[in-house]
């Protein structure tokens, strides 16, 4: 295996027990031999003790004692597998009540998002939100899996009928790339193999899609955007005057010689080198984590940040952002929050709440400005300090938030810029 | 454009893990390094050293050190500490014995294991550290796939997984009350052939017991253990001489052997490959019951 030049995808995997969902992860992870014997012999014997004549693969993926009781999932699980093309991270988020704060979370970082669609079934309210929230979190790749093929005699026409009826309502939504596969995961039709029973599809396998997508344009090489991380300064007589800010490069491409300007200060220098533990590097893209060194001599600190000089982000403390809300207790309108932002923390006070956003309709309820956990809702912040930032969907990284409650230091929210 | 900018998946997770390591340091006040001589942890300490270069590591390691060692992982960490010029602590579990904090364990399947957590949680106490650092990742077990890069703890060091906080993007939640703390993971999505496969790249020595050796052992429960003073062996266990290596390593008395004749990292490789059982699958303190990983984490164990 070439390991040296292989790609990592990661993706998630939305719907219920019943979409066949834990049937195709378990298919996927076992065609590609990466269930091992004893996890296999594991869950054969936990399946029997529950009395089920089958090897239940959910089992495989539920792993906390109360998700074996009550035979639900209740957190995202994540899973890992490999070809010689590429490694595999699979964020499995379940589908019940806090089904969209897991979607949410697992799709923060997904390169491709896995629709599921029970072929018998159609196109349902869930497989509207679940595309929605892949296109609300600009996840690149959606791939529309048209589960139980068998089970309607692998017939063409359903196949077609399912996939108008998905693209009537996915031209509402932000999405570049859509793919349909007719599969079986239950049989292991165009999963790993191509079926001999759909002769009439004639793209690819999951597998072989998975394996061959082009992700090599999801990252922003476009806007060069260097958090400033963390100042190394090792203090010893061999670095005496070293100052190395470190990052992990969120857009664009760095080279020595750039001209750069410092934020917020505003100040312009150019790139003197690019460190890493290595020797020095020619050029820094994201999502690479390097240390930046700077010609001339500024004090730069966490929440900082170099940017080219031709090129900046928005620096501003009022932001439009679509968050989805993660908290038993409601969005507080007026209510003050710290926000997390890059490497930068502030705090913010929530000044509106523009509109309540049905996820199953898209209507927009501008009267409901109650936000419980799992909304999706488009508010305004006014943050205590400048944030630098890009709309999310030009730079998931600069145009991502969270906030946390001052209170109990809980997440409650995930936030968008617009 | 030249679209000729991507990193392979090590180079990926690499990036990755060296962003959560300068977070903990950016984040945290008093933060550690759990070090158990493990492939893992080493690799953990390998990439800290890559991530503050040319500075050195800026927390100390902590070893908590059951007394039940292989003498090849307790050598090669005086060596590595003593080479990087790192800081290191023990947290003893004979001193937590001798001094009655913590009864021992009795009969064929006595391990220190259980103890451990309470000297863990003594020493991160004792030391005010709110950060621990250490080298779980979530292929390994199926309740250590459900954990954060930044994990939460209460302030009696217990795990809540019903209710983590989300992690998104590279957006790191690391605020507490006074007294709680954090263990913070940062190879959570390596698996145990991305790192073979890494360590391999970079050249990284290891201690020698990973690789074919020639060891007394005796068979158990289908697992072979090193024979040694601090497991008792009932009668019909037998000790014989064959060529073996460890997969992981642990506290002696539940880390077993695999018959194997692989030498080097490239044979290592090889072998994990075509491997059809999971590592942990040498691992008896796993097999205690069907949750036995989940109910330590919630006590404390990392």
């Amino acid at each position: 295996m070439d390991f040296k030049h292989s790609e990592l995808l990661r993706f998630t995997t939305a719907g219920n027990v019943d979409d066949g969902k834990s049937t195709l992860i378990g298919r996927l992870l076992y065609d590609s031999k990466s269930i091992f014997e004893d996890q296999l012999e594991a869950v054969q014997k936990a399946s029997e003790r529950r009395g089920e004549s089958e090897v239940n693969l959910a089992l495989l993926t539920d792993g906390l004692k109360a998700e074996r009781e009550q035979g639900i999932t209740i957190d995202v699980a994540y899973r890992y597998f490999s070809t010689p093309k590429r490694k595999f991270i699979i964020a499995d988020t379940p589908g019940h009540t806090q089904y969209t704060r897991n979607m949410v979370t697992g799709a923060s970082t997904a390169n491709v998002a896995l629709i599921l669609v029970d072929a018998r079934t159609g196109v349902v309210e869930q497989t509207r939100r679940h595309s929605f929230i892949a296109s609300l979190l600009q996840i690149p790749h959606l791939v529309v899996c048209i589960n139980k093929m068998d089970l309607v005699d692998y017939s063409e026409e359903v196949y077609n009928n399912i996939k108008e009826e998905f693209e009537k309502f996915s031209y509402k939504l932000d999405v570049k790339d859509v793919h349909f596969i007719p599969i079986s995961a239950l049989k292991g039709d165009n999963i790993v193999d191509r079926s001999q029973n759909m002769p009439w599809y004639g793209g690819s396998t999951l597998l072989y899609y998975l394996e061959n997508v082009h992700i090599g344009s999801d990252h922003n090489f476009i806007d060069a955007r260097f958090p400033v991380q963390f100042v190394i300064r090792p203090n010893n007589d061999e670095f005496h005057d070293y100052r190395g800010y470190a990052g992990r490069v969120a857009a664009g491409i760095l080279k020595k010689g750039d001209d750069v300007t410092l934020l917020p200060s505003g100040f312009t220098t150019k790139i003197a080198k690019i460190d890493s533990h290595a020797g020095e590097v020619a050029e820094a893209f994201p999502p690479m984590s390097v240390t930046v060194l700077l010609e001339d001599d500024y004090d730069l600190s966490r929440g900082d940040m170099i940017v080219r000089t031709h090129n900046q982000p928005t620096v501003g403390q009022d932001l439009e952002v679509m968050i989805c809300w993660f908290n038993e207790r409601p969005l507080q309108l007026n209510g003050k929050y710290a926000i997390l932002h890059t490497t930068q923390q502030a705090r913010c006070v929530v000044k509106d709440i523009r509109y309540r956003l049905d996820v199953n309709s898209l209507h927009r309820d501008v009267d409901d400005k109650n936000i419980r956990m799992n909304d999706i809702a488009r508010i305004v912040l006014r943050t205590t300090k400048p944030l630098f930032f890009d709309p999310y969907r030009r730079n998931r990284n600069t145009g991502s938030i969270i906030l946390v409650d001052e209170g109990t230091n809980e997440t409650v929210a995930a936030g968008m810029i617009i | 454009m030249d679209f000729n900018y991507n990193l392979n998946h090590l180079k990926e997770l690499e990036a990755e893990s060296i962003f959560v390591l300068r977070e903990v340091a950016a984040q945290f006040e008093n933060p550690v390094l759990l070090f158990s001589g493990g492939k893992d942890s080493i690799l953990v300490t390998y990439l800290a050293m890559k991530a503050f270069y040319p500075a050195r590591i800026p927390f100390p390691l902590l070893h908590i050190d059951t007394g039940h060692n292989f003498q090849e992982t307790i050598d090669y960490r005086d060596q590595l500490v003593e080479r990087i010029g790192a800081r290191l602590i023990v947290g003893s579990v004979q001193d937590a014995i001798d001094q009655g904090k913590v009864v021992e364990e009795k009969g064929y399947n006595a391990s220190r294991n259980f103890l451990q957590t309470a000297v863990l949680l003594e020493s991160l106490e004792n030391g005010k550290y709110d950060a621990a650092i250490g080298g779980a990742r979530r292929d390994e077990e199926k309740a250590r796939a459900k954990e954060r890069f930044f994990s939460h703890r209460d302030e009696f060091g217990q795990w809540d997984p019903k209710n983590q906080r989300p992690e998104l993007w590279n957006l790191f939640n690391g605020k507490k009350q006074i007294g709680e703390h954090f263990r913070v993971f940062p190879i959570s999505n390596w698996t145990e052939l991305d790192v073979w496969q890494y360590l391999s790249i970079e050249g990284v020595e290891l201690p020698n017991i990973y690789f074919a050796h020639e060891r007394e052992v005796f068979e158990r429960d289908g697992s072979l253990l090193a024979a040694s003073e601090f497991i008792q062996r009932r009668p019909t266990e037998i000790p014989f001489t064959t060529t073996v290596r460890f997969r992981t390593i642990g506290d002696i008395t539940c880390t077993g052997a695999v018959r194997s004749h692989a030498s080097n990292l490239d044979e290592v490789i090889d072998e994990i490959a075509t491997s059809r059982v999971t590592e942990r699958g040498t691992r008896s303190d796993d097999k205690r019951s069907e949750t036995a990983m989940e109910d330590r984490k919630k006590q404390g164990y990392f």
